[in-house]
């Protein structure tokens, strides 16, 4: 880089501050949801009352904001961070507009070995789904990159390989919850993908994954940025390629994995957001990722409370939201663009 | 190729493309002579054939013709009618993976089903549901990927966007069913012919007998035709758009009737071109012995999900999705080697 702050031209200077300042006003978009996330739902909450129900042990808000709705919003922001930031840089590394972890089949490999878990090894607990999800993410993301990373995919053909890959995994899975009426009653809302089952103990359990693979992901940004340029300039500009795409690999699949296990496959939230985000801030992964991991939160948990207002009394699950938002904007994309080529 | 003249009619043909349709179909006989001497009540095959030709006790007869022999003929039209949609739709696409459970046909038909099992209705209702359910998603599917015609790509892509709303969809009305209902409905949505009784078998019988000539006489040569692309299709004199709307409806409409007989089985249609394309080594679409090797695979399909696992009776479609996706797989490995993909 030969433009260091003091040498900046005006007009980058201020293309900074305007993202700078975008990045804030986003984050106070994700505070309002947040505020909106822990307010609304079966008892509604005026703002007070929310503010007390964090703080006084005494009130009689306070249980119902720590014990249902406070892990809610945590699971919803860590899930939702973890799921746009892993779509954004498949989307970087497999350079394919299409790649999010829900549409390549990668939540439904962690959905598949927590289903083998929950059926065949008495596995019922996400501290325990936790590890088969990873295992399950792992495998897929591995597969995927094995097809999708070579020159020849194009956007289209990995996404139908990915399609494939899904058609496959759900049925495995829709198999095993026949099987096993058991697993049908704990698995059929969680395979919807779902923050409803979120507690205090889910969440401190795939905290530490998302936050590893965030940084991970964070700290790939720059060398992402110049694998972009080919693995010739990369390599010139000081990148080692095999070392990022590893590195890349495992915090897709520890993003995924993660938030697969608490929450269950959740779909479009890894497309739609960065694609949003690169409207505003470009390609460069530098902003991209932030932005992506302040939105994609703030859409998981704008959907879950969208999700709680319109199924009163009872609520929609998240997953089904984001798939209802985020498919109109995914054939938008395909029927717009130049996409649809072979 | 071989070619047989009579007077003024001329018939081209393949002998190796005849004969695995012959020998498929013979394969899908004898399952089908095992399926129907096998169950709590076993017959030997001179049994069944003796029953079936008129002969046999009144128990008998009762067993093999409204017990066994329903679920059978089920079996074998759903197979041929869902190879005979996966043929046509790989080969408008102009890609091996191009099969309806990927392009969400059969999550449309699957939402309809579900939404009457979510409402309460009988399992004729529910059949209907189905038909209208991939009707519904194949107009919307046509509609969204319309742009100056319907280009293979457009409509995978639009396709894969559908099915994952869809399947979000099928997931919520899933919870929304009791659990008992929610059971049900697992098992329709992996396809099973438990119960099916003659009165499944008759529309999907119908529909095929009607849409099975059209595709095969009508529209098969220029099918070809089109492989070859729009430009030179076209100069070949084929009307392109008009054939692939008759097409991709018929498609359809065999897949939703299917759905309703037995649920959407899956893979069938995505694995069964394939196998009789290997078999007979013939370019284009190979839609009679598809049909064949179709049936022969659900039938053989169904007598190993009720056979292999003695007390315990899986659905027929969690035999074929084993099958299809390991099959998958394999292919994802080829097409990555082959540098297809």
């Amino acid at each position: 880089m030969p433009t260091r702050d003091t040498a900046a031209p005006p007009i980058r200077r201020g293309r900074r501050a305007a993202r700078a300042a975008g990045l804030a006003a986003a984050a106070a978009l994700l505070a309002v949801i947040v505020v909106l996330s822990i307010a609304v739902g079966a008892k509604a909450m005026p703002l007070a009352d929310v503010w007390s129900g964090l703080l006084h042990r005494d009130a009689t808000e306070y249980a119902v904001v720590h014990r249902m709705r406070l892990p809610r919003t945590l699971l919803g922001l860590l899930a939702g961070a973890a799921l746009g930031v892993a779509g954004a840089v498949m989307q970087a590394l497999t350079r394919n507009p299409l790649a999010d972890p829900g549409l390549l089949g990668i939540n439904a490999g962690a959905s598949a070995a927590v289903a083998t878990a929950a059926a065949f090894l008495g596995v019922t607990a996400v501290g325990g789904y936790v590890w088969f999800a990873l295992l399950g993410a792992a495998v897929v993301t591995a597969l995927v990159y094995a097809v999708g990373g070579g020159r020849g995919a194009t956007p289209a053909r990995l996404a139908l390989a990915g399609a494939a890959l899904n058609a496959t995994l759900y049925s495995y899975v829709s198999a095993v919850m026949l099987l096993d009426t058991a697993s049908l009653e704990r698995l059929r809302f969680w395979t919807v993908g779902s923050l409803a089952s979120a507690d205090t103990a889910t969440v401190t359990r795939v905290l530490p994954f998302i936050l590893v693979g965030l940084l991970v992901a964070l700290g790939a940004a720059r060398p992402l940025n110049a694998l972009a340029l080919g693995d010739d300039a990369a390599r010139a500009l000081g990148a080692r390629p095999a070392l990022i795409r590893a590195a890349v690999i495992v915090a897709v699949t520890l993003l995924c994995g993660a938030a697969t296990a608490a929450c269950g496959p959740i779909v479009f939230v890894g497309l739609l957001v960065p694609h949003l985000v690169r409207a505003l801030t470009g390609p460069d992964l530098r902003w991209l990722l932030p932005y992506c991991a302040v939105l994609s939160p703030a859409l998981l948990l704008g959907a879950d409370v969208l999700g709680r207002v319109l199924g009163r009394p009872g609520e929609l699950q998240v997953g089904m939201v984001t798939a209802v938002l985020g498919g109109p904007l995914f054939l938008w994309l395909v029927t717009r663009r130049r996409v649809a080529q072979p | 190729m071989t070619v047989l003249r009579t007077g003024g009619l001329s018939l081209r043909f393949r002998p190796r493309a005849l004969g695995v349709g012959a020998g498929a179909a013979v394969l899908a006989a004898g399952f089908g002579l095992v399926a129907l001497g096998s169950g709590d009540y076993p017959m030997g095959p001179a049994d069944v054939l003796r029953t079936l030709t008129g002969g046999g006790t009144l128990a008998e007869h009762f067993i093999v013709y409204e017990l066994r022999l329903p679920r059978l003929v089920t079996a074998l039209l759903v197979g041929a009618a869902l190879a005979l949609a996966g043929t046509v739709f790989q080969s408008l696409v102009r890609n091996p993976l191009g099969s309806p459970d990927i392009l969400g046909f059969t999550q449309g038909a699957s939402t309809g089903a579900l939404v009457v099992v979510v409402l309460g209705g009988s399992s004729l209702a529910l059949a209907g549901a189905a038909v209208v359910g991939g009707l519904g998603t194949g107009l919307v599917i046509y509609a969204l990927a319309w742009r100056r015609g319907v280009h293979g790509y457009r409509l995978i892509l639009v396709g894969i966007g559908v099915s994952a709303i869809l399947t979000g969809v099928n997931g919520y009305l899933l919870t929304r069913a009791p659990l008992l209902d929610a059971a049900r409905a697992v098992l329709w949505l992996t396809g099973s012919l438990d119960g099916r009784g003659w009165a499944n078998a008759g529309p999907l019988l119908a529909v095929l007998v009607v849409l099975a000539p059209l595709v095969l006489v009508g529209c098969a040569p220029a099918l070809r035709m089109m492989e070859l692309g729009d430009d030179a299709a076209s100069a070949l004199g084929v009307p392109v758009r008009r054939l692939r709307l008759v097409l991709l409806a018929a498609a359809v409409l065999l897949v939703s009737f299917a759905a309703a007989a037995a649920g959407p089985v899956s893979f069938v249609a995505l694995v069964a071109p394939h196998v009789a394309r290997r078999l007979t080594r013939a370019p284009g679409p190979n839609l009679l012995p598809s049909m064949a090797v179709g049936a022969a695979l659900l039938v053989g399909a169904d007598l190993l999900a009720q056979r292999a696992f003695a007390g315990h009776q899986l659905p027929v479609g969690v035999v074929t999705g084993v099958i299809g996706g390991g099959y998958l797989v394999w292919l994802l490995a080829l097409e990555r080697r082959a540098g297809r993909l």
